[in-house]
């Protein structure tokens, strides 16, 4: 086999802040595919390496929520472009992760670019959606308008690995939050892949941090941590969802139960518009109209 | 200015409820503010001479009602107001400057000014150049009442803005400050002759003006509403607005005035309401 | 409560008293807890006083809910739930417009009812908490009906038996916010007011069966947070609704967590209330005392801490000052009071501690000159200035009528500052310059933004917090989602 090339292995990193650094601690996991043969060691991140994630998102916020929504609609679609051309590559590594057919893991990569283009067209339409203006019984003019909670944690479907780890991530970002998510702790390795991808897709530094580990370890500060407003326990089981719940009261984080949404299978489902909104806050602003002239009123 | 903001405070002050002694007292008051007015075409001195005669006994029957503050009339008539008003502190206010629309040569409404004063006027109430005021003239309008105030003599000179032509409450402010740093003794809302005359809005937002501008110069001016104040009701409204704006000082007929006709005797008809404990009827008010 | 350099002549127009006829409300000597459309003794038969603040009068005495009355009224509002949750929506918004219409007949009896069980003015009471309660029921009544049009797809379902957790600073207004979106979806109630101010929630249940309510649908269980906790922890319970403090919201979210019950909380603020040198300054001076006094400051949404652009410090809390100083502080029933009374002994506690904690801390204090009544629990309008972000008082929630007032240079500062908080309910903006509102507005991190206003309630308009606030909203199309399964 005198032609036998020998392959280059990739070194999975995480990704914080735009840039893809190895975990602070050192440590790495063994990761398998289905089968139990190894497939790449991942970065086993620590407490610190999830609160460096925080700070990167809460960073990235201002500008991610304050950018136009035509803006953020035209980066998630970036994200698909650049999906589309690495489509081979995630084919590869869902089937690895999910022991899935050749056939079968592109089919879950095709949903999960025509995922990011679900999300990439609703960057601008969620407001008209679901605010608008309040008719009040008064002089003023009043109008709800949806704005990104802030800095969300997300437990990524253990699962689903890449259109569960979609799934979840877009509907936040797409109304202007920023994320770190833990990815599925058993098949982290399309997240960290992903985490290539949003880096050379104009997605800012900090919008989206990937985070691969233990995910007890690493959701229980995240669920703590008082400058997180939000926690999707997508991929969080009974017992962690609960502690992470009860964690989470201490800042009042907005909380996405697992059991709220669909389960992992059901990621192929049309995803509504639950995610979309779960993590918005709706403010309301009112200013007085009054008349054009000081005709005033008699007593 | 906010409109809605100002509007819902003078109505806030509306809701308060002003019972017993607080209200016989702000009837009183009430009557001894008003400048009894006549300004019509067909105004006589028979018509002067009754106006006169109730501004100084306002109810026949009870000689304890206080007095009009004041008559207001035309130039041509303040002769016959003075003869009237004799030998009362019952004053003699007249409209002047080519009242109410004002559109008259400077030279004109200053000789309409002597000619009152002349006869007597104790008062001038002018009307400002609404035509300059709303072209941006400011300068014209703060002008032409200075000329006014020195034509005025002794008399204290009252500025008509005509709030209802100036149309928006930052007009009405700034004719305010305008009228206010040219020399006004008071400053007054309307002439009765157009659609909107006082409102509690605009009264509040002139008794704030006059309240800012003692605060700063130390010169205290009054206000006079006229126009569209009917009822004891609106009345007392009225002096709550000044009581809780502009303060106690200004509750006195010396600086502030209700321009009326019609108000005065639905005055005398709630104070024999709170004397005898029965409703009163018009036939026990003159109709003068 | 006038100031002293005019009360030569303000002693001339002195308001004489003019109270509101406390003879248009019959309270009983007693109630019970109502329970599947019956007033009961509560298991254990503890009761409880409910006293006027403004007198410290008994006015009743009141069945205090245990942990069995909680079960027992859970019971009837789920056995409640089939029936009231299949009834046609229009039929359940017929309900609810009868009560719109009950409670708008009875305004009158109620407003002086909620003033002498809460102390606050009869002119609130008259002419904001009632209004707004029956505003609240007619507007929801009509969606009822049209809930397939409501935004969370076709037929949506309700959630089941929600319990439901009020606070004593707006008793009706709150109830109201809570029944009136929970009955149109198609809720059973359970509903705990509080503890001080238990009786026009008691009058409503006596609303419910002049409407006809079907039993079981609206349960009414005064009591202690105990009985709170028990309802809020019942398993039996699938949507919680509370408002009231941070403190218990928190626990309520550890309480819930790990269940499938619906969460929704309207917590504690310390809202903002932010002028520009530009602003139109009587009005400003005007939404400053609304934002604080209204209520006597007992608003989760007051604007607690004013920021002023320091070029104009002076000249507005000159004017404010003045202003304060024409407030009227006194008898709750007068209808030309201003200022009424504390809720409670407790909260005059809480008020006066963190009033002192503020002058301890080095804070300028100012109070209105003027008399508090004797009996009572009253506290003098108060401002404190020379605030910086680090007092205590500008950072915790008073609820009480304390203004602390800080400064700002710029528009930059100012949002800084506003947003320097750990809640996010509401903030004002003063300002004539219109983009200058909308770039403010835009970056406070606050659910109700008032502008050149404040404290504007509207039953079609969202309401609720960001951040330590809460979550979720109340009011509007918006309110509906914390009942239906969605």
């Amino acid at each position: 086999m005198s032609d036998a090339r020998l392959s280059v292995f990739k070194t999975y990193k995480l990704y914080v802040g735009g840039k893809f650094p190895r975990s602070e601690s050192g440590r790495v996991y063994e990761v398998t595919d289905s089968k139990g043969n190894w497939l790449a060691n991942a970065p086993q991140s620590s407490r610190k390496d999830a609160r460096d994630a925080v700070v990167a998102a809460r960073k990235a916020f201002g500008g991610w929520s304050s950018a136009t929504a035509y803006l953020r609609g035209q980066i998630l679609y970036r994200v698909a472009e650049m999906l589309e051309g690495r489509r081979e590559q995630f084919v590869r590594e869902v089937a690895d992760a999910e022991g899935l057919s050749k056939s079968k893991a592109a089919a879950v990569v095709d949903a999960t670019i025509d995922r990011w283009v679900w999300y990439a067209g609703w960057t601008d339409k969620v407001a008209q959606v679901v605010g608008g203006a309040n008719p009040v019984a008064g002089p003023f003019f009043n109008l709800s308008t949806p704005e990104p909670t802030g800095v969300v944690t997300v437990v990524a479907p253990q699962e689903s690995s890449f259109l569960g780890l979609v799934s979840v991530v877009a509907p936040a970002i797409a109304a202007g939050n920023t994320v770190v998510v833990i990815a599925s702790e058993k098949s982290p390795l399309p997240a960290l892949s992903l985490g290539e991808v949003l880096a050379t897709s104009d997605l800012p530094g900090g919008v989206v941090n990937v985070l691969s580990g233990n995910t007890r370890e690493l959701a229980l500060p995240l669920a703590a941590h008082q400058d997180v407003n939000g926690l999707d326990l997508a991929g969080a089981d009974a017992d962690l969802a609960k502690d992470l719940e009860i964690a989470a009261a201490d800042n009042l984080k907005r909380v996405l139960r697992p059991q709220a949404v669909e389960t992992d299978a059901d990621f192929t489902a049309a995803p509504g518009t639950h995610r979309l909104t779960h993590f918005l806050e709706t403010k309301t602003v009112w200013h007085p109209t009054g008349s054009l002239g000081a005709s005033g009123s008699a007593y | 200015m906010d409109a809605v903001g100002l509007e819902a405070r003078a109505a806030a002050l509306g809701t308060r409820s002003i019972k017993t002694s607080a209200k016989a007292y702000a009837i009183d008051l009430a009557i001894s503010m008003i400048d009894l007015t006549t300004l019509e075409g067909a105004d006589t001195a028979g018509k002067v001479r009754a106006l006169g005669a109730k501004a100084v006994h306002p109810d026949p029957t009870d000689r304890t009602t206080p007095r009009t503050a004041a008559v207001c009339v035309y130039p041509d008539m303040v002769a016959t107001a003075k003869q009237a008003v004799a030998g009362t502190d019952v004053k003699v206010a007249s409209v002047a400057t080519a009242f109410p629309a004002g559109r008259a040569a400077l030279d004109v409404k200053l000789a309409d000014v002597r000619d009152a004063v002349a006869a007597g006027a104790d008062e001038i109430d002018m009307v400002i150049d609404r035509g300059a005021f709303l072209s941006g003239d400011f300068m014209k309008v703060y002008e032409e009442i200075v000329a006014v105030k020195e034509a005025s003599g002794q008399a204290r000179l009252k500025v008509i803005f005509e709030t209802g032509e100036l149309s928006t409450y930052d007009n009405i402010r700034r004719a305010s400050w305008i009228g206010m740093l040219a020399g006004a003794d008071f400053i007054k809302t309307s002439t009765g002759k157009v659609g909107v005359n006082a409102t509690p809005a605009n009264t509040l937002l002139m008794l704030e003006a006059v309240r800012d501008f003692r605060a700063q110069t130390g010169v205290q001016v009054g206000v006079k509403p006229a126009g569209g104040i009917r009822t004891s009701k609106d009345a007392i409204k009225f002096l709550v607005l000044v009581n809780e704006t502009a303060g106690a000082d200004w509750l006195d007929n010396h600086w502030f005035r209700f321009g009326a006709s019609s108000l005065l005797n639905d005055l005398l008809m709630q104070r024999q309401k709170l004397a005898t404990g029965r409703y009163s009827g018009p036939d026990y008010v003159t109709v003068d | 409560m006038k100031s002293e350099n005019s009360a030569n002549a303000a002693s001339a127009f002195e308001y004489a008293p003019a109270p509101e006829s406390r003879s248009v409300v019959d309270i009983a000597p007693s109630y019970g807890l109502f329970i599947d459309g019956e007033f009961t003794e509560a298991a254990d038969g503890k009761v409880f006083k409910s006293v006027s603040p403004s007198t410290e009068e008994v006015l009743s005495e009141v069945a205090q809910a245990g942990d069995a009355d909680v079960d027992r009224a859970v019971k009837a509002a789920r056995k409640a739930f089939e029936k009231w949750s299949a009834l046609p929506g229009a039929e359940r918004a017929k309900y609810l417009f009868r009560i719109a219409r009950i409670i708008q007949e009875r305004s009158r009896e109620l407003a002086v009812l909620e003033t002498l069980d809460n102390g606050k003015p009869i002119k609130e009471t008259r002419d904001a908490d009632l209004p707004l309660v029956a505003a609240h029921f007619f507007y929801y009544a009509g969606w009822a009906d049209k809930l397939d049009h409501a935004g969370y797809g076709a037929n949506p379902r309700p959630l089941g038996v929600a319990g439901q957790v009020i606070p004593w600073n707006f008793p009706l207004l709150m109830l109201a916010w809570k029944i009136a979106p929970a009955l149109a979806t198609g809720n059973t109630v359970v509903l705990k007011p509080a503890e001080t101010t238990p009786l026009s929630a008691l009058f409503f249940a006596d609303i419910c069966r002049q409407a006809g309510l079907p039993k079981g649908v609206v349960n009414i269980l005064p009591g202690y947070g105990d009985a709170g906790a028990a309802l809020t922890a019942h398993p039996d319970v699938n949507k919680v609704a509370f408002t009231g403090s941070t403190a218990v919201g928190k626990q309520i979210a550890r309480t819930v967590a790990g269940t499938d019950k619906k969460l929704t909380l309207e917590l504690g603020g310390k809202g903002a209330n932010i002028v520009f040198d530009d602003a139109p300054i009587d009005q400003a001076v005007e939404g400053i005392i609304t934002g604080i006094f209204f209520n006597q400051g007992q608003v989760c949404c007051a604007g607690s801490r004013l920021l002023v652009q320091e070029s104009i410090q002076d000249e507005l809390l000159d004017s404010l000052k003045r202003r304060l100083s024409t407030l009227r502080l006194g008898d709750p029933l007068d209808k030309n009071t201003d200022i009424g009374a504390i809720n409670s002994a407790e909260q005059l506690a809480r008020i006066t501690a963190l009033a002192e904690t503020g002058e301890a801390e080095g804070a300028e204090r100012w109070s209105a000159p003027c008399e508090l009544p004797t009996s009572g629990y009253w506290f003098a309008p108060t401002l404190f200035t020379n605030v910086t972000q680090a007092h205590t008082v500008a950072r915790d929630e008073i609820f009480g009528p304390v203004l602390s007032v800080l400064s700002f240079r710029t528009p930059e500062e100012a949002v800084a500052k506003a947003n320097n908080t750990q809640y996010g309910l509401s903030a004002g903006i003063w300002t004539e310059k219109g983009s200058r509102i909308l770039a403010v507005a835009n970056r406070l991190r606050a659910g109700v933004v008032w502008a050149n206003t404040f404290n504007k309630f509207d039953p079609t308009s969202p309401f609720g917090g960001y951040k330590e606030s809460g979550f979720g909203r109340e009011g509007g199309r918006h309110g509906l989602e914390a009942y239906l399964d969605v």
